[in-house]
């Protein structure tokens, strides 16, 4: 029985010495990392109570005491989810049919990319503090920011679907006669239809737990009542309006999945 | 017909939407916009570029902030996608629900919230970022996870099970060579994000470059915020090549 032979499973990476560099490296850099966290443990002791009290918070959530302000930010944010989401879907009809190379002349293509690009690289609290400066404090701000988000999303992920599309439907149409518009409206629109009012929903979802952000710099709705109930310590309020935002996040996640359950 | 119906509640919730929004907008501050982002820009060229070499360490700590933070994610999303798996879960009635509704509250809340929270708690700092975005990490991997956990190929599965092979040797040998790809992309891909969201938790006081930019913010000194937005552009677009890269290796 002298010749058994163990088997191993391959491992991931097969060089072994890339492998192993990266082991190394690997460790290298989280001590390094971890160096230079500059842990405070009185701190942090500190801290545990509060933490505690924070999660005992979510065990009687208080909705009673500022009852007021918290539906105030809920109408809010949902109002601004609402506007920013159309608002962006009906810019990005336009600019997603301008990003899409089989349709349009290379200088559109170039700036209609560009508007994406553009609109894809901030994180949305940065437009949103430039918005602010702008526009003024309030939910304005925030929808044109919520807005600006959605140009770039939705614009980007219809240019992909529509370069993708079927060449020889409107090789079809175009055969048949038909000018620029009828083409889009006959040969494009029933194709990629479907996915981009699925992926309509889908921003519709994301735009509202956006907003739940954005209020931190000022852009309005549920995000500033939110920031000031953890200014103050009121953990019972913060908590109360976590779990609201949870409970309206899995309504819309179910009723948007259910949508694009439906479309497809 | 039904179409229609749905057309005109749309636009007539859309009506309501706009004078509610209306209501709560000076509009004084909104004809000035124009005059706003041009005093802005105005403000912001030309660009302070001194500020520059006091921005390596909050870069450096938001880069940390984001790896360690994806790695928390990672050690705590892979139990429970895991759990929350049709095919892998101990039991369908208590651990599959109580890891789904981890993995929603998780993805529900933002790495900002979390940030804001902990910082409450623990005290501002880089520990309150790295928490906060691997918190917000585990929703994502665990979900992204567990739904390539139950598309697994389950003739492998059954080969392995017809070896006589116990439990966890079956999760060994069977499922985790097939997801090991899909994890690796989700692994990077989260961490691609966790940098653009790691950039601005500072705001809320949980390190990083953000620290320093709600700092010159304050002050006003748009030209440092100028250089500070190139910094996190620049970084960005790092971590997004380094995983686009990675990714293709990977599929």
């Amino acid at each position: 029985m002298g010749d058994s032979v163990s088997w191993s499973p391959p491992p991931l990476i097969r060089n072994p010495w890339l492998r192993y560099g990266l082991y190394i490296g690997a460790a290298i850099y989280l001590s390094l990392a971890l160096g230079t966290l500059h842990l405070n443990w009185a701190r942090l002791a500190q801290g545990l109570d509060r933490g505690w009290a924070f999660i005992s918070a979510f065990a009687h959530p208080d909705i009673a005491k500022h009852g007021r302000e918290i539906f105030e930010g809920f109408v809010e944010s949902l109002t601004m989810t609402a506007v920013a989401t159309a608002a962006g879907v009906a810019i990005s009809l336009p600019v997603g049919l301008g990003a899409a190379r089989n349709l349009v002349p290379m200088p559109v293509y170039l700036l209609c990319r560009g508007i994406i690009a553009v609109s894809r690289t901030f994180p949305e609290i940065i437009v949103a503090i430039l918005f602010v400066k702008m526009f003024g404090f309030g939910p304005l701000a925030g929808v044109a920011t919520l807005a600006f988000a959605t140009i770039g999303f939705m614009s980007k992920l219809l240019a992909e679907d529509i370069e993708d599309i079927d060449a020889s439907q409107v090789e079809a149409i175009r055969a048949t006669g038909a000018g620029p518009f009828q083409v889009l409206n006959y040969a494009v629109q029933p194709q990629v239809m479907a996915r981009f009012i699925g992926l309509s929903v889908y921003r519709l979802d994301i735009n509202f737990r956006e907003s739940a952000v954005i209020g931190i710099v000022g852009a309005g709705g549920i995000g500033a009542t939110l920031n000031t109930s953890f200014e103050r310590y009121e953990f019972d309020t913060a908590a109360s309006i976590l779990l609201m935002i949870i409970g309206i996040v899995m309504v819309t996640e179910y009723a948007s999945s259910l949508v694009r359950g439906r479309l497809r | 017909m039904a179409i229609w119906a749905c057309w005109l509640v749309t636009v007539l919730a859309l009506v309501q939407c706009w004078n509610i929004l209306n209501e709560n907008t000076i509009w004084d501050f909104v004809y000035d916009a124009p005059a706003q982002a041009g005093d802005l820009i105005g403000r912001m060229f030309p660009p302070r570029w001194s500020v520059l070499p006091s921005l390596w360490q909050p870069l450096w700590d938001t880069v940390n902030m984001a790896t360690l933070g994806t790695l928390l994610g990672v050690v705590i999303g892979v139990p429970v996608a895991f759990l929350a798996a049709r095919n892998t879960t101990p039991s369908v009635l208590l651990a599959r629900p109580l890891a789904l509704t981890a993995i929603v509250s998780s993805r529900s809340i933002n790495a900002l919230i979390w940030a804001l929270l902990l910082v409450t708690v623990l005290g501002p700092g880089v520990l309150a970022g790295i928490i906060a975005i691997g918190l917000r990490s585990i929703g994502f991997v665990g979900k992204l996870l567990y739904e390539a956990i139950e598309e697994v190929d389950t003739k492998q599965v059954e080969a392995i099970e017809a070896t006589g092979a116990s439990g966890p040797q079956r999760l060994i040998y069977a499922i985790v060579p097939q997801i090991m790809p899909a994890f690796a992309g989700i692994a990077v891909y989260r961490w691609d994000i966790n940098i653009r969201e790691s950039a601005v938790l500072g705001l809320v006081g949980a390190g990083g470059i953000g620290l320093q930019l709600n700092a010159s913010v304050s002050r006003l000194a748009w030209p440092e915020v100028t250089v500070i937005f190139a910094a996190i552009l620049v970084t960005v677009f790092l971590s997004e090549w380094v995983s686009a890269q990675v990714r293709k290796r990977i599929i």
